[in-house]
C-alpha cells in the first residue's frame, strides 16, 4: 500500500499550501478557418472552437473529482488573429466578439490568442489588428491579447513598441471605468513562446498541431512550507528542497495533462512548471523569497534569490513530465502577489528591482499598476528596455502594465479575484524618452558570440 | 479502478465503522487500512477498490464528505494513481 506519510503530505499540499492544476489549457488552431468574407470566418471559428472545447469544462471537473487536485482555471489558446484577419480583411473586433461567444459557449474562462507576431515588421492585418486591441478588449470580458514586438533572432521593432505604448493606454483609458481592466488582458511579448498555456500571453504557435493539451501547474506556498522545513540549509540544500518539491508538483500536472488529453481525444502537449501566486496569502512567491533570508522581497540579494528559484524549479520539472514548454519558472505579477503586493507598499519594491528579477525568472514587468499619467512614450520605453533583456539573454520576457487613469502614484487599485490589487508604483514621470521613442525602425539582433 | 479514502480529524468512536457502511451501502470494496492517532488526530487510510460500484465515483465521494462533514472529520477520495505518481518514480 502507497505509504501513509506521502498520502497526508499530498493531502497537506492540496488544502493547507494551495497547491493546484492553474490551468488546462486548450490549444487550438484556426488556419483553415481563414476565409476571404470575415463574416463566413467568424463563424468557421465559433464552430471549431466550441465543436472541439465543447467538453473541455467538464473533463477538468471530473478530472478535478478523480483525483482530488483543484483545476482552477479552464481556457483555450488560439492561432493569432492577425493571420485570419490578414486572409479576411475587414474589422478585427469581430473576431474578438466571435471568441467571447465562443467562451461563452463553452465556459471557458478565458481565451488567448487576439495577437499579432510582429518582431521583424508588420504584415497584413497586424497594425489592423493591433490598433483594434483597445476596443476589442473593452467589448469582450474573457479575451486576452498579446503581442510580440522583438526577438533575440529579429531584434527589437521599435515602431511595434511605439505604437503598443500608444495601445496600451488607449486601452486603459478606455475600460477606465472598470478599473483599467483591459490593460490586465494585454500583453506585450520579447521571444514570446507558441505553447504557453498562461494568461495573458497564451496563443496557438503555427508551429504546434491542430489541437492540443497544455497544463500550467502551481504551488509556491508548497515550495515555501517545504523551505519552512529546512531553516539553516545552506543554498545547496535550499535548492534540492525546492527540486524535490517541483517534482511532485510537475508529476501531478503531467498525470492531469495525460489524463484530460485521452479523455478528450487530442495530443498532449506540455506541462507548464511555472509558480504562479494568487493574492490569496499564503500563495506567494515572494514569501519563498523573504523564507530564504530576506527582510522584505526587494531589497538587495532578492535577485540571486530569484535566480536560484527559478532554475532550480526548472530542473525539479523536467525530470518530472515527458514534455515541459510554455514559460516554466517563477511568475513575479505584483498585483497577484500578496508579498509583493505588500513590498511595493512599503516601497521597498521598486519598478527597477523587478526589471533585475525579470533578468533571470521566466517572465517580466507583469500586473504593474503605474501613474495615469504616465504618457505612451514611457510605456514604450518600459517595454523596449525589457524586451532588450528578453533579447540579449535568449529568453522570454513581457510587459503588462496597467496605467491608472485618474489615479496617481501611492493610490490603489483593485480588479478582485486572481488578478488581486495593488499600489500604483512610481516611475521617471519627470524625464522625457519621446525622441528615444520616436526614432523608430528597428534595433538589430544581437550577436550570439562574444558574450560577456 | 483503486481509489484512497483519507479521513482526518478528531478522535470519535464508530468512524471506521460508519466509513466502512458508506463504501458497503455503494458495493465498495476495501483493500487495505491503515490508522493511527497522531496527538489526538485520527489519521486513517483505506485502500479501496471502485470497479463493482453501484454508484458514479462522483457520487461515492459526495456521499463521503457529507458524512465527514455529519461526523466533523475531513473526508478525502482520491484516485490512487495520484499519489503513485507524486511520490513513486
Amino acid at each position: 500500500m502507497i505509504n501513509l506519510n506521502d498520502i497526508l503530505e499530498t493531502i497537506q499540499m492540496i488544502n493547507q499550501e494551495n497547491l493546484d492544476i492553474r490551468t488546462v489549457t486548450m490549444g487550438i488552431s484556426l488556419l483553415d478557418c481563414a476565409d476571404s468574407d470575415i463574416h463566413r470566418s467568424c463563424e468557421k471559428v465559433y464552430e471549431k472552437i466550441t465543436r472541439l472545447a465543447g467538453n473541455l469544462v467538464q473533463t477538468g471537473c471530473d478530472i478535478e473529482t478523480k483525483y482530488g487536485i483543484p483545476i482552477i482555471n479552464k481556457r483555450i489558446s488560439v492561432t493569432p488573429i492577425a493571420m485570419l484577419a490578414a486572409a479576411s480583411g475587414g474589422n478585427p473586433v469581430l473576431y474578438a466578439k466571435a471568441l467571447q461567444r465562443a467562451a461563452d459557449a463553452t465556459g471557458v474562462n478565458f481565451i488567448g490568442g487576439y495577437s499579432a507576431l510582429v518582431q521583424k515588421g508588420f504584415s497584413a492585418g497586424d497594425i489592423e489588428l493591433i490598433r483594434s486591441i483597445p476596443e476589442a478588449l473593452s467589448e469582450t470580458d474573457n479575451i486576452c491579447s498579446s503581442v510580440n514586438i522583438g526577438s533575440t533572432k529579429a531584434g527589437i521593432n521599435m515602431d511595434a513598441v511605439k505604437l503598443m505604448g500608444q495601445v496600451i493606454r488607449q486601452t486603459a483609458e478606455i475600460t477606465a471605468d472598470r478599473d483599467c481592466i483591459g490593460c490586465a488582458k494585454l500583453v506585450v511579448f520579447c521571444n514570446a513562446p507558441e505553447d504557453n498555456p498562461f494568461m495573458a500571453g497564451a496563443f496557438h504557435g503555427v508551429g504546434e498541431p491542430d489541437c492540443v493539451i497544455h497544463v500550467g501547474v502551481s504551488g509556491p506556498g508548497v515550495v515555501r512550507c517545504a523551505l519552512q522545513k529546512c531553516p539553516d540549509g545552506d543554498f545547496g540544500e535550499i535548492a534540492e528542497v525546492i527540486k524535490k518539491t517541483a517534482f511532485k508538483i510537475t508529476r501531478m500536472g503531467q498525470l492531469v495533462g495525460t489524463e484530460a488529453s485521452a479523455r478528450l481525444g487530442v495530443p498532449f502537449g506540455i506541462v507548464d512548471l511555472s509558480l504562479a501566486p494568487t493574492p490569496a496569502v499564503g500563495d506567494s512567491v515572494a514569501y519563498i523569497l523573504e523564507e530564504m533570508g530576506l527582510e522584505k522581497c526587494g531589497i538587495h540579494g532578492t535577485t540571486a534569490a530569484l535566480a536560484l528559484l527559478n532554475d532550480a524549479v526548472k530542473k525539479g520539472g523536467v525530470m518530472a513530465s515527458s514534455s515541459v514548454g510554455g514559460l516554466s519558472g517563477a511568475f513575479i505579477p505584483v498585483t497577484e502577489d500578496a508579498g509583493m503586493i505588500q513590498a511595493a507598499r512599503s516601497g521597498d519594491l521598486s519598478i527597477e528591482k523587478l526589471e533585475a528579477m525579470t533578468a533571470v525568472c521566466s517572465v517580466g514587468l507583469d500586473m504593474i499598476a503605474v501613474p495615469g499619467e504616465t504618457p505612451a512614450e514611457t510605456i514604450s520605453a518600459i517595454i523596449a528596455d525589457e524586451a532588450a533583456i528578453g533579447m540579449v539573454n535568449s529568453k522570454t520576457t513581457a510587459v503588462r502594465l496597467i496605467p491608472a487613469i485618474g489615479k496617481k502614484t501611492g493610490e490603489e487599485l483593485s480588479f478582485g479575484g486572481l488578478l488581486g490589487s495593488g499600489p500604483i508604483m512610481p516611475l521617471h514621470l519627470d524625464r522625457s524618452c519621446k525622441k528615444f521613442i520616436d526614432r523608430g525602425g528597428r534595433i538589430p539582433a544581437p550577436l550570439q558570440s562574444l558574450k560577456n | 479502478m483503486k481509489t484512497v479514502i483519507s479521513v482526518i480529524g478528531k478522535d470519535a468512536v464508530g468512524i471506521i465503522a460508519k466509513v466502512s457502511n458508506v463504501c458497503a451501502q455503494n458495493g465498495v470494496n476495501i483493500i487495505d487500512i491503515s490508522q493511527s492517532v497522531l496527538q489526538d488526530m485520527f489519521v486513517m487510510v483505506m485502500l479501496t477498490d471502485i470497479s463493482n460500484a453501484t454508484c458514479s465515483f462522483k457520487d461515492f465521494s459526495e456521499h463521503l464528505q457529507a458524512l465527514g462533514k455529519e461526523i466533523g472529520v475531513d473526508i478525502h477520495v482520491m484516485h490512487e494513481d495520484i499519489f503513485n505518481s507524486m511520490h513513486r518514480i
